[in-house]
């Protein structure tokens, strides 16, 4: 876990911790990228809401000290939708998992793109389910291997932050685990975003992905993730076959789109 | 006007039947009268069977179903196969003859009326023809009192168009009172 | 109450001016017959109060969406009927956990699956009972005319806030469509019941002492809201004696105000030989049969209707069993309420179910027939 500085200890619920993460496991260093982000924007502490749905990264919730709304698995999205339409001064984040936000939750996931809503999803990407011990999810490359795709799955995977354009995102940013402060201020700059923002945070899982595809300790994923990822800024002057196996980092996309519990309480007559 | 009556507006779906039957409850409410309004709902309001009760009542209203209509329409054929043998003597029958082409047997003393082709050629206007049905219902039957509905057709019919379907509603009146082209209608029903 | 003239009004649409006197300001739903009456009117009355309508993507999020806005503070209420009330139910659960006050309107239409839509049923009593996995306590309504609707709604907006409790509404398609007339009270804001907003600086939204009012997100107390069992300040606990007395506490909040949950209507007979026990739309059938039986024949009939379904008014039961020599249950499903009947009659009455599951009401006709069989 990434040192926290000791003013980001009012954010954390300390006497909750040791967090229930295994070793090596990325969450704690996303969820750290995610407090410096919130210290960062400088909210009013009372204002920020944590949502997160079933899964590793969603338990981050119960160790953050704000209001924290720790759902139902694939939800999360849906639950916050319904807080902030009632609330919307407040300011949500919403921490899911690969699965948990693009399989059980897909449908609340591309609406959430679409609506334009101002809700901050952070997607821990560690390409596999892990609570349940280690089964394919629809961010897992094919032909990695899990404990329901024993020989490698067959299926594709999603590009995240595609789909989500393709639904109508306005904002779009990938960072990884390996490098914490950059993480750091795509979600702030994400939070700043007036809209539906979406974060994909590629984290590292040695137990249940890494050892079954031998990708090595933690220290070996994280190293391979720094290596295989390239800013967007880089990879823009580059030919897509260089690009074939590099995860592009950075905002990707960012649109100035109404957001959409101004436009609902506007039409209303109170904004 | 017996304590209960039990009307079923029928007829194929876009017919505006159940404007017609929420139109003659608005008006008995308004005449402190107890009613209960209900209809045959999914697709079948679009295009296929329609159909609407009413059932007015001084004493309270349990079973919200008709049962027993004391007054039937049919605007069209097949309403009038599939309601008609339900019926039970006394019942005053009433039927679009721009649609319903018979057999009007005897004993069910059916009243024959050129509904939708009066609204068509004197109104100009198919759509109201609802609301000519409307006026010879009650003409016929006296549900509720005449003047009572003005207020609700403005109240109910599309905007704009209140002038309209009260004069379709008056028209349906003029069409009772020149009586059944089975000649069973006004000089037959005095006679009963 | 003061009364206004009367107007004509459809049972969903009662349901909708119910939950708004009452201080619903939050809907969320997704269209589904025969229930979407009361989405539409929501639609159209919300924002003329500052409220929110939002139309979800599926029914699962229109439940989601409602505890959300309720944790904000709203009032809240969602409709829809049984295929979407079996989508709900994960989060019905989860609202019971994490004692979030909501109310979910299920339109009853005939099942199972698609089922016939626009064709009546009460076939979702026991759904609505159990539908959600895991031991739970739940209220139940069910209305039997368009203005028991109206005041049943605004009841479970109430009682949901008070105990901080998902309430159901139990309508059926015939209750649920038609018009009749109702009186409407003119001063909505009587209808709401404040709860207290003393909140104490060390605050426990789950307090073992017992209710405490939720305060809403947003106001500086950094609590946790989970559908794991949890401790007094909502945190995630496996412990056992934690989880059996945070199940044993969810449970006697129900108990503790029976009163005003347990809401039946008994009438007829002092002391009746055969009593009807029914619910919903096929109360009014039942009702017709008393209405001849009992008030212009002065036989030994009664009929107990039952507003609230879960939980069962088995009290009331076991009274009339020791009374009655018959206990007549008329049910438009194959026999639901029936068990629950028999259960508290303990063998001290025959109790005979009537059924009718082709899409139609049961008619008077039905139930006085069986009902003379046993007074002959």
């Amino acid at each position: 876990m990434a040192v926290i500085e000791s003013s980001t200890q009012d954010y954390l619920r300390t006497k909750k911790l040791p967090h229930i993460w295994c070793p090596g496991c990325g969450n704690g260093i996303v969820t750290a990228a995610l407090i410096r982000a919130i210290e960062r924007a400088d909210y009013d502490q009372s204002d920020v809401v944590i949502v997160s749905g079933i899964g590793c990264s969603s338990r981050a919730a119960g160790y953050l000290n704000f209001n924290t709304l720790h759902t139902t698995h694939g939800r999360a999205l849906a639950f916050a939708t319904g807080l902030k339409m009632a609330r919307p001064e407040l300011k949500l984040f919403v921490i899911m998992g690969d699965g948990d936000c693009s399989a059980i939750g897909g449908n609340h996931f591309i609406h959430s793109a679409r609506r334009n809503l101002d809700l901050n999803a952070v997607v821990v990407n560690n390409h596999i389910y892990g609570m349940t011990g280690g089964q394919h999810s629809p961010l897992t490359p094919t032909g990695k291997k899990a404990t329901t795709a024993p020989g490698g799955t067959l299926e594709r995977e999603f590009n995240l932050l595609d789909l989500a354009k393709g639904a109508g995102a306005t904002f779009g940013a990938r960072g990884t685990a390996a490098q914490p402060r950059q993480l750091e201020q795509l979600i702030a700059r994400g939070a700043n975003h007036k809209g539906f923002s979406v974060i994909e945070a590629l984290s590292p899982c040695p137990i249940a992905y890494g050892r079954k595809n031998k990708l090595g300790g933690a220290v070996d994923m994280l190293r391979d993730m720094k290596d295989s990822s390239i800013s967007v800024e880089r990879a823009a002057g580059m030919e897509e076959a260089d690009l074939k196996d590099k995860k592009i980092t950075g905002v990707i996309y960012n649109y100035d789109v109404p957001e959409y519990a101004e436009v609902y309480y506007r039409s209303i007559g109170k904004d | 006007m017996a304590n209960r009556q039990e009307v079923l507006l029928t007829g194929a779906g876009g017919q505006g039947l159940i404007l017609a039957s929420i139109m003659l409850a608005e008006a008995a409410v308004s005449d402190n009268k107890n009613v209960v309004q209900s209809q045959s709902y999914g697709p079948e309001a679009r295009g296929g069977a329609s159909m609407a009760g009413v059932i007015i009542d001084i004493d309270v209203i349990e079973y919200p179903k008709v049962v027993t209509p004391t007054v039937l329409l049919c605007m069209n054929q097949a309403s009038y196969n599939k309601y008609l043998p339900l019926i039970k003597p006394g019942c005053i029958v009433i039927v679009d003859s721009t649609f319903v082409k018979g057999p009007f047997q005897e004993e069910y003393k059916v009243q024959v009326y050129p509904i939708t082709s009066t609204a068509k050629e004197e109104l100009k206007r198919e759509v109201v023809a609802n609301m000519l049905a409307l006026g010879v219902v009650n003409a016929a039957a006296g549900l509720v009192a005449r003047d009572i509905f003005r207020e609700v057709i403005f109240k109910l019919a599309p905007k704009g168009s209140g002038e309209l379907n009260q004069q379709a509603f008056d028209l349906g009146y003029s069409l009772y009172e020149h009586g059944s082209e089975q000649g069973a209608g006004k000089s037959a029903q005095n006679s009963q | 109450m003061p009364e206004t003239k009367p107007v004509l009004m459809q049972g969903n649409e009662a349901c909708a001016e119910g939950a708004i006197s009452a201080g619903v300001r939050f809907y969320a739903g997704y269209p589904i017959t025969p229930s979407t009456e009361i989405a539409e009117r929501m639609a159209a009355r919300l924002p003329g109060l500052g409220g929110v309508f939002i139309q979800m993507e599926d029914e699962i999020a229109s439940m989601a969406a409602v505890i959300g806005a309720s944790i904000g503070g709203k009032r809240t209420l969602t409709a829809t009927s049984g295929p979407g009330f079996s989508l709900k139910q994960e989060n019905i659960g989860y609202a019971v956990m994490a004692e979030i006050p909501c109310v979910i309107v299920n339109v009853q239409r005939m099942g199972p699956s698609t089922g016939v839509p626009t064709a009546p049923s009460q076939g979702d009593v026991m759904q609505a009972r159990w539908g959600t996995h895991g031991d739970h306590p739940i209220i139940v309504f069910s209305p039997a005319s368009v203005y028991e609707t109206y005041y049943l709604t605004i009841a479970a907006v109430n009682l949901s806030q008070k105990l901080r409790q998902p309430v159901i509404l139990l309508l059926d398609e015939v209750i649920g469509h038609m018009r009749e007339k109702v009186f409407i009270p003119e001063d909505s804001k009587l209808m709401v019941e404040k709860a207290s907003d003393k909140v104490p600086a060390d605050y426990k939204p789950y307090d073992e002492k017992g209710l405490t009012p939720l305060v809403p997100f947003g106001f500086g107390h950094y609590y946790h809201v989970t559908g794991l069992f949890h401790d007094q300040y909502g945190f995630p606990t496996g412990d056992p004696l934690q989880v059996e007395r945070a199940q044993d506490r969810i449970h006697a909040k129900l108990d503790k105000y029976r009163d005003e949950v347990v809401l039946t209507n008994y009438i007829g007979h002092k002391e009746p030989r055969v009593v009807i026990v029914t619910y919903g739309c096929t109360v009014r059938s039942a009702r017709a049969v008393i209405k001849k039986a009992y008030w212009q024949n002065r036989q030994p009939v009664g009929l107990l209707s039952l507003q609230t379904l879960w939980p069962f008014p088995a009290k009331e039961i076991e009274t009339l069993a020791k009374q009655a020599d018959v206990i007549l249950v008329p049910e438009m499903n194959m026999g639901q309420i029936l068990g629950e009947v028999e259960r508290h009659v303990k063998g001290e009455a025959e109790v005979i179910p009537i059924n009718r599951y082709d899409g139609e009401m049961i008619s008077p006709d039905q139930i006085s027939e069986k009902m003379g069989r046993w007074l002959s």
